[in-house]
């Protein structure tokens, strides 16, 4: 998932002339329509259809008829205390997973940009959780975190600590505990695509900086950081939209509870739609969810387009 | 900070180096920890499991989980299911994917900024959008519960993905090969099959071995699409013996969990090298 990319117009262009070889544009129809076609009639579609069900009052079930209600279903949705609070954990779970995602990931991508002895097994290390499936993940961390058997308790029994916590069934700590699990399996995209941005930095300029007499620190701040920023702007975004929809690993982990404090949104959504059957409404709740995380990302990146032109 | 820093140079902080390791040992064990005590508990005994108080490490390799998860008819049928619904996305996707790309990148029409910005946009929306009118679609033309409509919207999610890896080796390869190909006579097609597609051929393999984990690895989709027990996937499998006597059958579930990894786990250790640095370049360079 390493859709880091600059923007593809932006690199660095070459001559605009045109390839003696293309015949134009007409030429790439045919090739490009196998991709097209599937694509519009599953994705482009889907999509068009799903955002319209969200003003319908669409309702599982056999020749039950659909019928536009207007705003119905976010009057409704507004005075739903339950989705509001799923909504809330779903931010909180979201930018608490992308932030320290992001400092963890730069740490070790940090690190292991460094001439360190060890470093390939950690890079590897670093590699795995993204090979892993994320239900494979919640059932590891499910062992990991069994109030009985599993070995976070025993490490806190052996050192004198309170040994019997039930970490996912305990609604006080339920999501914080969550928010590791989803920092663990997200690590390695951030940290791969922040140490591939290290890699890109010009090890001139940190050279110069240190013959200037900068301090470790001065030059991670006015050197590198600087340079890094695309990446991390690029890298957070995505992590932040990935986050936000997350869905399988809680779902396994907690399937939302214990008493609705892991309730991501996404998680809500399915239920409403899935077990209760309610399409339409279901439907206007990822419009919300699309609406917020949009707006709040284009502030986000508007933000930080005018950081970089200054 | 390609430069070694601090320790190596004289007049630095001298404990920068030891610090750094131990960083990097606190890492490795947030890690690895979780990944080994999976493995410790797939090799357990079901006396061990209960014992309150055996130790981390099992007490003799006892392949017993493994077997037992292997013979369990479900999770065998369901890997089959994900076996066959992997590679069945994968050629379909790629064969899609290869010749769009590379008409993308060489012609230079406005799809290409439109391809670009659907793929953009289609990682924003929540998926509770796509998937409830994908249902009631699949429903009409009765593909819900079966193989072929699952293989059908795994394809459709992964080909932006691989179109956008694919367009990142495809510009990568100069334009002037081929000219060279042409001015010395070589037809299109020649051209394309001898100098083009074995120069594409890692961007090609990797392209390829991701969609195949995604869709070996893929979850909310199939939950919503397979209620059929024979034709559920393996992480949907997975997901229910969580539920049901995962409970009981810790190592059984870890036996299981483990064997399901084994072939995203064994794509990543061959191509660990050519991901941080073919994956990359193939996507940073866009």
């Amino acid at each position: 998932m390493t859709t880091i990319a600059r923007p593809l117009d932006e690199r660095p262009t070459r001559p605009r002339r045109k390839p003696r070889l293309s015949g134009g544009g007409r030429d790439a129809w045919p090739l490009v329509l196998p991709a097209l076609l599937p694509v519009m009639l599953f994705s482009v579609y889907p999509l068009v259809y799903g955002v319209l069900l969200g003003f319908t009052d669409a309702h599982a079930g056999l020749g039950v008829e659909t019928h536009f209600n207007g705003i119905d279903n976010y009057v409704e949705l507004a005075g739903n205390g339950l989705f509001w609070t799923s909504f809330k954990i779903g931010l909180i779970w979201a930018f608490s997973v992308t932030i320290l995602q992001f400092l963890a990931s730069l740490g070790l991508a940090l690190l292991l940009n460094l001439d360190l002895r060890l470093r390939w097994l950690a890079r590897t290390l670093a590699l795995v959780p993204w090979a892993m499936p994320p239900v494979i993940i919640a059932i590891m961390w499910q062992l990991m975190l069994n109030p009985n058997y599993g070995p976070v308790n025993r490490a806190l029994g052996a050192l004198g600590l309170p040994g019997d916590v039930n970490w996912l069934g305990e609604s006080s700590i339920a999501l914080p505990v969550v928010i590791v699990v989803g920092v663990w399996a997200g690590m390695p995209q951030t940290t791969i695509t922040l140490l591939a941005g290290l890699q890109s930095v010009p090890a001139e300029l940190n050279e110069a900086a240190a013959i200037d007499g900068a301090s470790t620190w001065r030059r991670f701040w006015h050197v590198t950081l600087p340079a890094l920023r695309p990446i991390i702007t690029a890298i957070t975004t995505l992590d932040l939209i990935w986050n936000f929809n997350s869905f399988a690993l809680v779902f396994v982990l907690t399937a939302g509870g214990p008493g609705g404090t892991t309730m991501l949104p996404s998680l809500f959504a399915y239920n409403e739609a899935f077990r209760y059957g309610n399409f339409g409404y279901a439907a206007a709740m990822g419009n919300v969810m699309v609406v917020l995380i949009g707006v709040f990302l284009f502030f986000y990146l508007r933000g930080q387009m005018r950081r970089r032109l200054q | 900070m390609t430069t070694s820093t601090s320790g190596s140079k004289p007049g630095r902080n001298p404990f920068a180096r030891p610090l750094q390791y131990l960083a990097l040992l606190a890492y490795m064990c947030f890690l690895a920890f979780p990944l080994l005590f999976l493995l410790s508990t797939a090799f357990k005994t079901s006396r061990e499991l209960r014992s309150p108080d055996a130790g981390v490490l099992p007490e003799s390799l006892n392949w017993q989980n493994f077997t037992d998860a292997i013979e369990k008819a479900d999770l065998f049928t369901a890997a089959g299911n994900s076996l066959l619904v992997a590679v069945t996305t994968t050629v379909i996707v790629t064969a899609v994917a290869l010749p769009a790309a590379y008409a993308l990148v060489r012609f230079r029409t406005r799809l290409r900024g439109l391809a670009t910005g659907w793929i953009l946009l289609s990682q924003v929306f929540p998926f509770i959008l796509i998937i409830i009118p994908l249902f009631l679609l699949l429903k009409n033309i009765g593909l819900v519960n079966t193989l072929l409509g699952l293989v059908l919207v795994y394809a459709v999610w992964a080909l932006p993905f691989s179109l956008w890896m694919l367009q990142g080796y495809v510009a990568a390869i100069p334009v002037e090969l081929e000219e060279a190909g042409a001015v010395d006579g070589a037809s299109r097609m020649r051209t394309l099959g001898r100098i083009v597609l074995p120069l594409l051929a890692p961007g090609l393999v990797a392209t390829s071995l991701f969609t195949f984990i995604n869709s070996w690895n893929e979850f909310f989709f199939a939950l919503v699409l397979i209620q059929d027990p024979d034709m559920q996937t393996l992480p949907l499998a997975l997901a229910r013996f969580v539920g049901s006597e995962g409970q009981v059958q810790l190592g059984q579930l870890a036996a299981a969990a483990l064997l399901a990894c084994i072939p995203s786990l064994g794509f990543f250790m061959l191509i660990q090298k050519r991901l941080t640095a073919g994956l990359l370049s193939g996507a940073v360079k866009g």
